[in-house]
């Protein structure tokens, strides 16, 4: 089931696939280009566990197809950390005991290091409605609060 | 031994300790069960029922099997071993034979090599359904066809009703259940099918070992009982079987359950490749089992000056087309019928019946949510009637340590109900916040296009127990291997399933303290290496853990003293104290104690609630929770924070919604979960009062806060409206009164 070839760039490394064409990105990151971080639990763009940035903005990568990635830029969860140091939002997860099952993380963390680079000191309800988009069955979202605040310091 | 213990910066019982796993699972690397992959591996797909009663007449294979990447299409007939499988009773198809009984009960089985290939070769299985009237009403179901005429569930003990489709029937006669008192309150209350909705769907890798056995990678909350359910269905031995823990994404009781583990060995020793099955959001909402709907009837009959003296409960649970953990969910929900209050003459019944719609099991508070829901609704009515401050009300009956349960069991450990509904009561709830202000911060968020003109506040409270380990003579233990090296390092083998709740940091804190060394791994959970855990179910796995991983250690070290040094490696099992069935016709416990231990937890709620529009707005959570010890404190509170958003979505939006036994609601646009902008600040208090019979004095902390936040949420909505709401979870129709 090849139907076509994309180029993109992910986390900043050129890479092609042959993907089929129904493919989301998503799928594609995670079966076809071994980056599985980003978390496949609705697929229907209702929980953001998939949360990656396509050319800097914010998307679901279940809601965007292989294809349309073709010749674009994306940086998923793996590609926050640089130079083997994690990204705050990261670390401030860990501190704060915002991880349980972590299965909403890798898109919790995307979307508020996203948050936190336009909004470098938001307000609780800022940081509710960026994050309202990520669904956490753990947490009950305290934990994750505490973190975004933290990172944000 | 040496006296003065090592010094360690981090990580004892008692501390606040970074998860092992944050890292990977911050970075994406942590592999959860969808994450797998394999050399030549095959996608799985099954095929499941559109019809929540049919009797099969035929299935035709032949356009699917021709289909684009097929490898393997199976049905009933390629179930190797047993065709039948159930967590406690052999009650459900591994694949449906000439009958399904709910909507979503697998069919057929597909691997392809692509998802895509497996799904659109699923559509080309042809079969013939000659539809059935469902039994959709929980109600009329005892006199109703029996859906298993065979009555899987009868016998075990149990008391013997007659009447088809009983999953269990339980009578607890306590006391004079026929004594009358100066006041009676009556209520009838119902709770919707709530559901697990954990984010990691369904999903695992299974590998033929090439000898004839298989290697299953699953999320799952019991390796050891997969495996035994798992082996027979193949026709295999059970060391041919070997379960493995990948990540696991949430469970909250969904995965006691198999999902894929079968059906992805079918296919992976049928095709001899290994084959990868996941769920979709749609197929995981069929795919697991839910929390029971119930409809509850309740008098309290009490003295003028608000002693209880007699509670009279019927319950009625609608368990589904199979029986899962049904049997023990009606005993719970009997059980903790009363609340945690000391009453002398009680006469409660619960049924559980077999209905068509969607099987029910296990989910997080396992029958004392939804009578919880009840009975504090019924004290709030109570105190009404009497006039009596609703706290107080509570203080004047609350149980404790030593006093007597309906069902004649003494409560030999630590019950602090009185301490956590003082402390709960005592924590300021926060000021009534001006309008006009962001809409955001109005009931029903940014959809509010009033200035707040019909926003009415409400304080609600409430308080709830459950038990702790398995129940009623289950022989409940877990196993644990401690692996010293020469060099003073240590590995733990333990099997007891890590699904987010933080027990891998448990039995490392655990083998610490006992070790007195931080050179501590914990081995990658399997059924390979060690003994049975139990599940990670019933808020025991703490408990439970801990006991096993100190006693291992403790041998450990005595052992290597024996030999004087070198390398050892011990296995030790664990048990809990002994639970004794309940007697059949009066449903009192037969020997000292049918459940092992309790925890409680107390609540206070503000809520606003636009009393005109019918939305809703959780202010503020206040709780107090008896803990027996926190092991990890950080993690404690993570749990009771996550369990109040879980009872909060019970009370406001969570429900499957089925006509005549179809979901009509699969997927996260209609079923909702509570977001970032329905959960307030939960401010949570820790009552440590060690229990005697537990390891370290630790009690399960997962489930009591579920078990109250529902009722405390809708007590709160009460204040706020007026209304009774007497269904969750509470629409905006109940609030406005149409």
């Amino acid at each position: 089931m090849f139907g076509m070839r994309i180029w993109l760039r992910v986390n900043g490394e050129p890479v092609e696939a042959d993907i089929w064409e129904g493919e989301s990105l998503l799928y594609v990151l995670r079966e076809r280009l071994g980056y599985p971080g980003s978390k496949n639990a609705c697929e229907q763009g209702e929980c953001g566990s998939c949360s990656v940035m396509l050319d800097g903005k914010l998307v679901c990568a279940c809601l965007v197809l292989g294809a349309q990635a073709d010749g674009h830029e994306v940086v998923t969860v793996e590609g926050l950390s640089e130079d083997g140091r994690l990204h705050r939002v990261q670390e401030a997860f860990v501190v704060a005991g915002a991880v349980q099952c972590g299965f909403c993380t890798p898109g919790l963390v995307v979307a508020a290091a996203d948050l936190l680079q336009h909004r470098p000191d938001p307000s609780d309800d800022e940081i509710r409605e960026a994050l309202s988009g990520n669904l956490c069955r753990c947490t009950g979202y305290a934990k994750i609060f505490d973190a975004v605040r933290l990172a944000a310091r | 031994m040496s006296t003065t213990a090592p010094k360690l910066e981090l990580g004892r019982v008692g501390e606040i300790v970074p998860r092992a796993d944050g890292i990977p699972k911050v970075t994406g690397e942590f592999a959860y069960s969808s994450d797998l992959n394999a050399a030549g591996m095959l996608w799985g797909h099954t095929l499941r029922s559109p019809h929540s009663h049919a009797r099969i007449t035929g299935i035709d294979l032949s356009a699917a099997l021709a289909a684009p990447g097929v490898h393997a299409v199976l049905t009933h007939e390629d179930v190797p071993g047993e065709k039948l499988y159930g967590l406690e009773f052999q009650d459900q198809p591994v694949l449906a034979v000439d009958r399904v009984r709910y909507y979503g009960e697998p069919v057929a089985l597909v691997a392809a090599e692509h998802p895509e290939q497996a799904r659109r070769a699923a559509e080309l299985i042809r079969v013939d359904y000659e539809p059935l009237a469902p039994i959709a009403d929980a109600e009329t179901a005892t006199e109703q066809e029996p859906l298993h005429p065979d009555r899987p569930t009868m016998g075990h003990g149990y008391r013997d009703d007659p009447r088809p489709n009983i999953v269990r029937s339980l009578v607890i006669r306590h006391g004079d259940p026929d004594v009358e008192a100066d006041v009676s309150v009556s209520g009838v209350y119902e709770v919707g099918i709530q559901d697990q909705a954990f984010l990691g769907p369904e999903s695992g890798l299974c590998v033929p070992d090439g000898e004839g056995g298989v290697d299953v990678y699953v999320a799952t909350q019991w390796l050891h009982v997969d495996r035994d359910q798992v082996a027979p269905c193949l026709g295999l031995k059970p060391e041919q079987v070997r379960i493995h823990l990948a990540g696991v994404g949430g469970a909250f009781g969904g995965r006691e359950d198999l999902s894929m583990q079968i059906h992805g060995s079918m296919l992976a020793l049928h095709t001899n490749r290994p084959v990868k099955i996941v769920y979709n959001r749609e197929e995981s909402f069929v795919g697991h089992i839910h929390r029971h709907p119930a409809k509850i009837w309740m008098e309290h009959r009490a003295t003028r000056d608000g002693k209880l003296v007699n509670v009279r409960v019927r319950i009625l649970l609608d368990g589904g087309a199979y029986a899962s953990s049904s049997t023990a969910v009606t005993s719970n929900a009997a059980s903790f019928a009363c609340g945690p209050y000391q009453v002398d003459n009680a006469l409660i019944e619960s049924l559980c019946v077999y209905t068509n719609n969607p099987p029910c099991g296990a989910m997080r508070g396992f029958g004392a949510v939804q009578v919880c829901f009840a009975h504090e609704a019924q004290m709030d009515k109570l105190a009404a009637a009497l006039d009596i401050d609703p706290i107080e009300l509570r203080l004047l009956n609350a149980l404790q340590s030593g006093d007597t349960m309906p069902t004649g069991q003494t409560i030999a450990g630590t019950l602090p109900v009185a301490e956590v509904i003082r402390r709960a009561a005592a924590l300021p709830v926060p000021e009534q916040e001006e309008l006009p202000r962001d809409p955001l911060r109005l009931p029903g968020g940014s959809g509010n296009t009033t200035r707040g003109e019909g926003v009415k506040r409400g304080v609600g409270f409430a308080v709830g127990f459950k038990n702790i380990g398995y129940s009623e003579g289950f022989d409940d233990y877990t196993a644990a291997r401690v692996r010293l090296d020469a060099d003073g390092s240590a590995e733990i083998h333990c099997a007891a399933a890590e699904v987010g709740q933080g027990v891998a940091g448990v039995i490392l804190q655990v083998a610490r303290t006992e070790l007195g060394t931080e050179d501590v791994t914990l081995a990658p959970h399997t059924t390979a290496t060690v003994g049975s855990a139990g599940s990670a179910s019933a808020s025991r796995m703490t408990w439970m853990a801990s006991g096993a991983v100190r006693d291992a250690c403790r041998a450990a070290l005595e052992e290597r003293d024996r030999n004087g040094g070198g390398a050892v490696d011990v296995e030790r099992i664990y048990r809990h104290p002994r639970t004794s069935p309940l007697d059949p016709e009066t449903g009192q416990t037969t020997g000292e104690r049918s459940h092992v231990a309790y925890a409680c937890a107390a609540m206070r709620v503000v809520a606003e609630v636009d009393v005109e529009l019918g939305l809703t707005r959780i202010v503020w959570i206040g709780t107090a929770q008896d803990v027996g010890k926190a092991v990890n404190p950080q993690a404690v509170t993570g749990q009771i924070e996550g369990g109040a958003a879980q009872g909060l979505g019970l009370a406001l939006m969570e429900e499957i919604q089925t006509r005549d036994g179809l979901i009509t609601n699969a997927s996260f646009t209609d079923y909702l979960i509570p977001t970032t902008l329905d959960m307030p600040p939960v401010v949570s208090e820790l009552v440590e009062h060690p229990d005697p019979d537990a390891p370290y004095g630790v009690k399960g902390v997962g489930e009591p806060p579920t078990v109250v936040s529902t009722a405390a949420v809708v007590s709160a909505l009460r204040v706020a409206t007026g209304r009774e709401l007497t269904r969750v979870p509470v629409r905006p129709d109940d609030i406005v009164g149409l």
